[in-house]
Parts: structure tokens; C-alpha cells; sequence
């Protein structure tokens, strides 16, 4: 086993499907130990939720649950029985991060608010990853991820403004949300070994969208006014091409040259087309604001007669940043990744070897790596319960019988 | 310490754009003392993108306009949002002074960021190599488009080309249309800029645990592509590709955007269990097609979505969007309105939480920025100054800092070492 940056740090996640247990996994790949609380019986959601070998649902192959949760141990509890309850402060007393993604008023009917856990370990940090956030009036509104890119603000910056605005596919705010809910976590232990005490993190998704990703749009709209990110890349200020995809003979390439001298290098390579000294365009702002669409037809053609391979190899050539736009299939079986061994294959009791994506950042000394599959549900209750807590097979086989674990 | 858990910790920083800026103001936010490198000869592009330029400067390089219309490199709030809580040093690493002068200031720094092209800092006995020779425990983080290994280690490319070549551009867009349309804001800048802080704030920890420093590679590309497990794990279990699906969702249903009164309103409502779906029902009046066979569950309202969304549709219209999420959210139903900039400026819930904030910058007076969505209960951040001003803590940083005498300080100016 190689060196790893976060070992020793213990973590709890009570969490379901992706903003949870992402946030905990970011960790467990970096070294952390993350016990997995799974609610006896039916586990995390994302078992149910797929993609599933040959579509066949199957709690143990859920693609989303295997990704989710690499590195971790697996019990289940009911933290809501009494004795639940007793075994949880047992384990929360010895951790050190205490990730959840709970709505605030089902934590507070559960007692595991963060005055209360404060008092059970002062030096837990509890990082709380919600839709709303932990105050605001919404803070107890219902949400899933759609919502979140509907008030986020990030919704109207996707599709055409001329049709229904689109959410972010595959409940990206969650993995959002996780990230950041991570990064303040590691902030929360580095300002922990001064002030020897741990804290409440407050994470709410729709905030997340709404700084980080569109908040620039605000800053535009009190600055001039310009009151919606609708009308295309970054609101507009930039000149064209700024992100267009444009069909060539087996796919589409990415355009975004916001420098002029790739455009004018561009159009020399394309042999200096007539439309090109057209004075309508060589306005690269008004290209990009008024007939972006009319200028991606005119270059159509070109793109049709190469395969994104080809074209990239032209571009990447002529140091051009235009690239092709990848499917899952191209990520997968691509040389750069592959070299960079960006897929792991690891074994999995229930649906054996299978690659799985890598890893957002590369340390030096101290690597990002797949030790072990996701847990089957409950895998660890025994090494927990009865070789750490210390609970004997008879106390075990009880509360087994009582649904507890 | 109670308010800025970073206190302490020196981040010199080479970024530029989004990804290079943001990585660091996330932990100038926390309170690290960030200091910011840029040059007359070699001025942060953000200084101009994202706001419309004067036509008569368009096309002109940064450092042209440097010398032509100094002013307007202050005047750009979106650098201001990426850079606030920096310092702002002007130094041209590329002659030896520059790059000694940077040595010496890393050697009283715990962390090196950039979002350089591969190479461009080693060229000048800046890269982690150098560096780590003396500053045997330096952070150092490295973000570019495909990372630092690999056939494509050159490669180049603004946000679009980063959620293009990552795959996730393929997947966004409506289900009706051939061309996907993609995420049109710098998403993969943000992303990778996230991850990055993440991996700085573990690095750190590593550090203080051990003494070790090391070294990190970002591909942002990688840092995309990352997140996208479920299409993955779909084309390496089934060799299904996934593409756009609209507002579709195989486990939701109504879930979209549904027309309210007045042009280009909409409403987003989600609806997955058959209590939701109950409390819908009663909440709209009970109309007699909500007892129709075909939404009787789950499995029947996602295979039928389609006629289902036009009903709500129906519904929706004769309400606004507020009207709507209050109605459906007293009945547990999760709606919230479509959201503008402009809307989101205003909104109650952002207020209370301070997503959104006034901070005063010395030329552009006060601007808008966002918060600190990390709300950490003890020890919260905060916003010290807006970005910096060209070569703004020249003398501090230089004569206070590193403990240049007048005379050497005024000499590097004349040689442009400091420019």
C-alpha cells in the first residue's frame, strides 16, 4: 500500500446517493478511513438507481454505487432505534469528520444536529451538504438537482434562449457541492490542529452554482446591467468563436479562439475563403453576439470532409486550440488517458473486473489510488461492531435480529 | 485565527484566466496571504475578457494595452471576482533578476500555483524541480488543459475545448436536436480550479503531518471527466454512449421546466416517489387526469412523460414561477423558479445567506461580488480587499518581505526587473 496524504483521519458519512458520498470518497482515495452508514437492508439509493449490466437492476452492480463509493467500509445502522443511536455516539466519539446530506429538519427530528454532536466530541467537523443550506428561508424547501440549477442560476446558461431552459445532466450540482463540501472540510481540519476544536460546515448546492459557476453573472448584471446569462458563452464579451461545436464527418469539433490571432491563422489554413474578407466577417464580436449560427454554417463545410481525429491532429499541429467533442466511448479509449492510466480496473465480488475513472489531481508522493472496490452493503459489520466497538457475536447476532444493524 | 483559518500560509501564484485565478482565491477566502505575479509583459488575460472592451481596443494584446490605456486594466470586475483577497505583484520572471527575486519569495512560501503550458516555468528555474532544491518542502500545483504527461502534455484550450474534449459537452443539450449544446460558461474552469484548492488543502495537511512537499499534476480535462462515473460505468458495463437527454431523467417524472405566466418564465418542479407525486395531485386541486391509469406510479409517469409534462405544463401556466414553488413546496413537492441573474441578485434566501456581496475596489468603487459559499461555523473567511491593482504590493512584498533596500528596489524597477 502506498503513502497516503489523508491516512489516519476517520470519517463517518450518513449520506445517500451522490453529494455525500462523493465528498467522502474525494477522501477515502486520498487515504482516509470512511466507515459508510447504510440504513439496514436497503442501503444508499444509488444501489437502485444504475446503469446496471445489461440494464438488470441489482443492488450490488449499480455502476453509480460502485463509483461512488471506492475505498470504503460499509454498516448498516438505524440510527433512529435507541440503540442505534448508542452504537452511532460510540463511533462518532472516536471520528473525526462526520459528512452528511440530510435535509436540516430531518437531522434536527434525529438529534444529530450539530449542537448536539458538539457536545457528544468537541473535535468532530460535521460538514452538512444540502439543496438550500442550513439557513434561509428555503432551508426547508424540497429540492433535487434540477431545482438547484433553477435557483443556482446555472439553468439559464444551458439551451437556447428561445426554448425551455435545460438542468445539468447526471445531478452534477451534487458532485459540486461534494468537492467544495470537501475542500472546507481539509480547511476545517487544518484550522482544527490550532484551535484543537472542530466546526459546522454548511454547504447548500444552489449557493455553489451561484457563486462559483454563475455568480459572475450577478457581478455583470449590477455592473452593466446585462440582467441574464442566457445569450450565450459568458454572458457575451467575447468574440467569436467562443465554444461553438461544429459538425465535421464523424462527430463535432470545439471552437473557442477568443485570441485573433488563432482566428486569423484559422482562415489562412482554410486557404483564405471568400466569405472570409466579407466585412460582415471579420466582426468577431458581432459574429459571436448576433449570427454566431450563420458564421458555424459557413465553416460547416470545411469540418465535413475530416473526422474529429483527423482534425485534431491538424489543430494540435498548428497550435490551434480547437478540439474534438469526446463521447464516453472516446474517453474511455483514449491514448492520452491510457497513457496517463487515467482508468483503474479493479475486482468487484459481485460483478468482477471493471475499469473505473481516475483521479481529478495527481500528488507526487502521495497517490491518488483505488485500494478497494465499493463495500457490499454491510460488508464491514462484524470487523466494526464486534473487533472494534468490542461487541460480542452473541450482541451482534441480537441486534441483528432487532434491525438495529 | 478564529476568523481566517489560513492565516499563515503564503500561496506564491502564477494563475491567470478562471482556473488559475479562482484556485487561489479560494484560499485567499479562507485567509492565506496569495500573492498574486503578473508583469507588464506578461499581463493576466482576465484583465480584459468577460466585459465588453471599446471597439478600438479590441484584438490588441493585454500588454499593449498596458501601455496605450493603463486604466482600463482596473476596470474589469469579473478579474476583481476572481482575484479578491490577493496581492498583486509585477515582476518579468523571464530575465535572471525576476526569476531570483521570485526564488527568494517562494523560499518564504508554502505553495506554487499556475495554469502555465507545460514547461513555461521550468524555462526559467521555476518549475517544482528547481524550486524543491530551496524549498525542499514546497506545494507545488500544476493545472493545464491535459495535464503534465501523455501525448497530449501541449495541448491548449479555453473552457469549452476542457467539457468538449472531457466528454460532458456531448451529454448536454436537448434530446430533439442533433447538436449538443453544450455548457457555455468556463464550467471545466471551475471545476478544476475546485479541485485544485482541494488538492492543495490535502497536500498541506500531508505537509504539516510529515514535512514532505510534493508536487501536482492537473489535467482539467481529468478533473472533468472525474465526475462523470454514471456515463462511464454505463459504456464500460453495457458499451451504451450516452447523449443529450434534455430534462429527461429515467427516475423522475415530471421532472422539467414547465412554461408560468409572462415570456420566458418557467418553473422547475421534480417529482420522484408515488407521496410526492400524491401531494402534487392534491396540491393542484386534484384535476381528474391526475387519476388517469398512465401516472398511477413511478414506472407509469417516467414511461409517459411526455404527456404528463404537458399537463403540468397546462397547469403551470397560470401561475408565475413564485406562485408555483410556494404552492407545490407547502405540500413537500420540490418546484423552484427558473432564475436570472438579475432575480438571483435580489432573492431573499442569497441575502440571508450572503451569497452575494459588496466589496470596494480603489478604481471600479463598489461592485458585486459572490460570497464564500464554504460556511464554516468558527472559523468563516472572509473577503479582506477586491483583486489588485497592477503591481499594487510591489513595494511590501519586495522591500518589507524579502527586505530589498530603496536604492536595489528603484534599480530593478529602472531595469524592469519589477514592471
Amino acid at each position: 500500500m502506498s503513502k497516503k496524504a489523508l491516512s489516519g483521519l476517520k470519517v463517518v458519512e450518513y449520506g445517500h446517493f451522490i453529494s455525500a458520498p462523493y465528498c467522502t470518497k474525494l477522501m477515502a482515495d486520498m487515504g482516509a478511513e470512511v466507515i459508510k452508514i447504510e440504513q439496514p437492508s436497503t442501503g444508499d439509493e444509488s444501489r437502485y438507481h444504475g446503469p446496471f449490466p445489461d440494464d438488470l437492476p441489482h443492488p450490488e452492480k449499480s455502476g453509480l454505487f460502485l463509483y461512488l463509493n471506492t475505498n470504503k467500509m460499509s454498516i448498516t445502522l438505524d440510527v433512529g432505534t435507541a440503540k442505534g443511536r448508542e452504537i452511532l455516539e460510540k463511533i462518532l466519539k472516536d471520528t473525526d469528520i462526520f459528512v452528511e446530506n440530510n435535509p436540516p429538519q430531518m437531522i434536527n427530528e434525529l438529534k444529530l444536529d450539530y449542537p448536539r454532536l458538539k457536545k457528544l466530541n468537541p473535535h468532530l467537523i460535521v460538514t452538512s451538504i444540502t439543496t438550500y443550506g442550513q439557513t434561509g428561508p428555503y432551508r426547508d424547501y424540497k429540492g433535487y438537482a434540477i431545482n438547484c440549477c433553477a435557483f443556482g442560476g446555472v439553468s439559464q446558461s444551458l439551451g437556447h434562449n428561445w426554448r425551455e431552459p435545460l438542468t445539468f445532466p447526471m445531478s452534477m450540482g451534487h458532485y459540486l457541492a461534494a468537492i467544495n463540501g470537501a475542500a472546507a472540510t481539509m480547511v476545517a481540519i487544518l484550522a482544527r490542529d490550532i484551535t484543537n476544536s472542530g466546526q459546522h460546515i454548511d454547504i447548500a448546492e444552489a449557493d455553489i452554482w451561484a457563486s462559483h459557476h454563475v455568480g459572475f453573472g450577478v457581478t455583470l448584471y449590477t455592473f452593466i446591467g446585462r440582467e441574464h446569462l442566457r445569450n450565450g458563452y459568458l454572458g457575451g464579451g467575447w468574440t467569436y468563436p467562443t465554444g461553438r461545436l461544429i459538425p465535421c464527418k464523424d462527430g463535432y469539433m470545439a471552437l473557442c479562439a477568443p485570441q485573433v490571432k488563432y482566428w486569423k491563422q484559422f482562415i489562412e489554413l482554410m486557404g483564405n475563403p471568400e466569405w472570409s474578407q466579407n466585412p460582415r466577417y471579420r466582426d468577431r464580436r458581432a459574429m459571436e453576439y448576433e449570427y454566431p449560427e450563420e458564421v458555424d454554417a459557413l465553416l460547416t463545410p470545411w469540418f465535413l470532409e475530416r473526422t474529429k481525429q483527423e482534425h485534431f491532429k491538424f489543430f494540435e499541429e498548428h497550435a490551434i486550440p480547437f478540439a474534438p467533442l469526446y463521447n464516453m466511448e472516446d474517453e474511455v479509449n483514449d491514448p492520452h488517458l491510457t497513457e496517463r492510466e487515467f482508468f483503474t480496473d479493479i475486482d468487484h465480488d459481485a460483478i468482477g473486473r471493471l475499469k473505473y475513472p481516475g483521479p481529478p489531481y495527481r500528488f507526487s508522493k502521495t497517490q491518488w489510488s483505488l485500494e478497494r472496490p465499493a463495500p457490499k452493503l454491510g460488508e464491514n459489520n462484524e470487523e466494526i461492531y464486534c473487533d472494534r466497538l468490542g461487541y460480542s457475536k452473541k450482541d451482534f447476532v441480537e441486534l441483528r435480529k432487532a434491525k438495529v444493524i | 485565527m478564529a476568523q481566517y483559518p489560513l492565516q499563515g500560509y503564503r500561496v506564491v501564484d502564477f494563475g491567470s484566466a478562471w482556473a488559475g485565478a479562482q484556485i487561489t482565491h479560494m484560499l485567499a477566502d479562507m485567509g492565506a496571504e496569495v500573492i498574486k505575479v503578473e508583469s507588464r509583459t506578461r499581463i493576466d488575460y482576465a484583465r480584459l475578457g468577460g466585459v465588453p472592451t471599446p471597439k478600438d481596443l479590441i484584438d490588441k494584446s493585454p500588454e499593449a494595452i498596458a501601455v496605450a490605456y493603463p486604466e482600463h486594466l482596473e476596470l474589469n470586475p469579473l478579474f476583481h471576482l476572481l482575484n479578491r483577497g490577493k496581492l498583486g505583484i509585477t515582476v518579468d520572471f523571464t530575465t535572471q533578476k525576476g526569476a531570483d527575486l521570485l526564488r527568494d519569495l517562494i523560499k518564504r512560501s508554502d505553495v506554487v500555483a499556475d495554469n502555465f503550458t507545460p514547461g513555461v516555468l521550468d524555462k526559467y528555474g521555476l518549475g517544482y524541480e528547481s524550486l524543491v532544491q530551496i524549498k525542499s518542502d514546497i506545494i507545488v500545483v500544476s493545472l493545464c488543459l491535459a495535464g503534465h504527461t501523455g501525448p497530449l502534455k501541449g495541448t491548449r484550450g479555453y473552457a469549452p475545448i476542457i467539457t468538449a474534449l472531457a466528454g460532458l459537452d456531448s451529454m448536454v443539450g436537448y434530446a430533439d436536436e442533433s447538436t449538443p449544446s453544450g455548457t457555455r460558461f468556463a464550467f471545466g474552469d471551475h471545476v478544476a480550479a475546485t479541485h485544485g484548492a482541494l488538492a492543495i488543502l490535502i497536500a498541506l495537511i500531508h505537509r504539516n503531518r510529515t514535512g514532505e512537499g510534493q508536487y501536482i499534476d492537473i489535467s482539467e480535462w481529468e478533473a472533468v471527466t472525474s465526475l462523470l462515473g454514471e456515463p462511464l460505468m454505463d459504456y464500460i458495463m453495457n458499451s451504451r454512449i450516452q447523449g443529450p437527454v434534455g430534462n429527461r431523467n429515467t427516475n423522475m417524472a415530471p421532472h422539467g421546466f414547465y412554461p408560468c405566466k409572462g415570456e420566458q418564465e418557467w418553473v422547475s418542479i421534480a417529482i420522484k416517489t408515488d407521496e410526492e407525486w400524491h401531494n402534487f395531485c392534491h396540491a393542484i386541486g386534484n384535476p381528474k387526469w391526475t387519476e388517469d391509469n398512465k401516472f398511477r406510479d413511478r414506472l407509469n409517469r417516467t414511461d409517459n412523460y411526455e404527456a404528463l409534462d404537458k399537463l403540468v405544463g397546462q397547469w403551470t401556466a397560470n401561475y408565475t414561477p413564485y406562485e408555483v414553488t410556494e404552492i407545490l413546496q407547502e405540500s413537500g413537492v420540490a418546484a423552484a423558479p427558473f432564475m436570472i441573474s438579475k432575480e438571483q441578485h435580489n432573492n431573499p434566501h442569497f441575502r440571508e445567506r450572503e451569497t452575494f456581496i459588496e466589496v470596494e475596489h480603489p478604481k471600479a468603487g463598489a461592485e458585486t461580488l459572490y460570497g464564500i459559499p464554504w460556511k464554516l461555523s468558527e472559523t468563516p473567511g472572509g473577503i479582506r480587499s477586491s483583486g489588485p491593482l497592477l503591481g499594487q504590493d510591489n513595494e511590501h512584498v519586495f522591500k518589507e518581505l524579502l527586505g530589498l533596500s530603496q536604492s536595489a528596489y528603484d534599480r530593478l524597477v529602472e531595469e524592469k526587473v519589477i514592471y
